[in-house]
């Protein structure tokens, strides 16, 4: 993956516009942080192939980033992301990570299911 | 107090994650192979919710389980592990799977190996909730059998409350004679472990006690079907 270039993800955004597609979402503060923390809050969600469409969407930010998928009756957003790539089906994904390099949030989108 | 390790007939580990065997338990394994056990490690999971990804990153939430797979089968080498099974499971996900099938799922690896010492987590003393779903299972499993025909139950605890709750653990294992089968599993599984092994390696360096102490001597607890407090399943 590489830093964000909001120019690209923006394209991929609207390229995935109006279709059908498959989402994945996660944000996280890892199974341990209240084990090493106890003062720790631990939370986090998740969601894997949820099929959806939205009109429009938008990547904005200074970074790490925000990302906002405007759906019909709802919304999908994300925050904190800092690169993106796509895999070899042409999926979209968006990662913030942390200082340590650890994964914070997830957002990734595609026409066909992850696996 | 350490002790010896007991001769097996079969051996069967049982984790949810890519790595679980690797700090705890990996010399206990290599102990066994070498003597010619059989040793089974059936890993529930490829660890795919890892958050180790690195920054710059070097793998994405969707190439993370390829490389885990491929740490899982070098460290299965490492320790001389012929029989590694990937139950092909989901990271983060064991606690809401059926319950009843996470216990036909260790149920069908009893009856096929017949294992004499089932290795895995304590339940109510191993933090992630794959550990605790997983420990559940397998302690469910183990209630189908009559007692004089379950294995024996070796379990890892290291909540923060394991000491004051559990107790010590009655099982103490000196495994410096396998010292580098166990840090080749835990280099095996590199992407985890990297910013840990640095840490490690440099206190083993200096000789810092706690440091040798935690990775030179393995501790198990038998478990305690007396004081057992994992709830029946549903009918």
């Amino acid at each position: 993956m590489e830093p964000i270039i909001t120019a690209k993800v923006q394209e991929s955004i609207d390229h995935f516009a109006n279709k059908d597609i498959y989402i994945h979402m996660e944000t996280t503060n890892g199974a341990y942080a209240s084990h090493f923390n106890e003062k720790f809050f631990s939370a986090g969600a998740y969601i894997r192939n949820a099929r959806l469409s939205y009109e429009h969407g938008k990547i904005v930010g200074e970074g790490p980033y925000r990302v906002g998928l405007k759906l019909e009756i709802g919304w999908v957003y994300a925050e904190g992301l800092t690169h993106y790539g796509f895999d070899e089906k042409g999926r979209l994904l968006l990662a913030g990570h942390d200082f340590d390099g650890k994964l914070a949030v997830a957002l990734q989108i595609g026409e066909e299911p992850f696996k | 107090m350490t002790m010896e390790i007991e001769k097996e007939q079969h051996v069967l580990v049982i984790f949810p994650h890519p790595d679980d065997e690797a700090f705890g338990v990996s010399g206990t394994i290599a102990t066994h192979t070498k003597r010619g056990t059989p040793v089974t490690y059936a890993c529930l999971t490829l660890g795919e919710m890892g958050r180790n990804l690195g920054n710059p990153p070097f793998a994405t939430r969707e190439s993370l389980p390829d490389i885990r797979k491929a740490e899982l089968q070098k460290a299965a080498e490492a320790l001389g592990i012929k029989d590694l099974r990937m139950m092909g499971l989901r990271d983060k996900t064991l606690e809401f799977e059926d319950d009843g099938k996470m216990a036909d799922l260790v149920s069908d690896l009893l009856a096929e190996l017949k294992p004499s010492l089932v290795i895995s987590f304590y339940p109510g003393f191993s933090v992630h909730p794959d550990h605790e779903a997983t420990a559940r299972a397998v302690v469910r499993a183990f209630r189908r059998l009559p007692e004089t025909e379950r294995p024996k139950l070796h379990l890892v605890a290291f909540a923060n409350n394991t000491d004051a709750d559990l107790g010590q653990p009655d099982i103490v294992y000196d495994i410096s004679n396998v010292f580098e089968k166990k840090m080749d599993a835990m280099r095996a599984h590199i992407s985890q472990t990297i910013w840990l092994l640095k840490e490690m390696e440099k206190l083993l360096a200096q000789n810092d006690e706690a440091t040798v102490q935690r990775v030179k001597f393995e501790r198990f607890w038998t478990y305690r079907w007396d004081d057992d407090k994992v709830s029946e399943l549903k009918a």
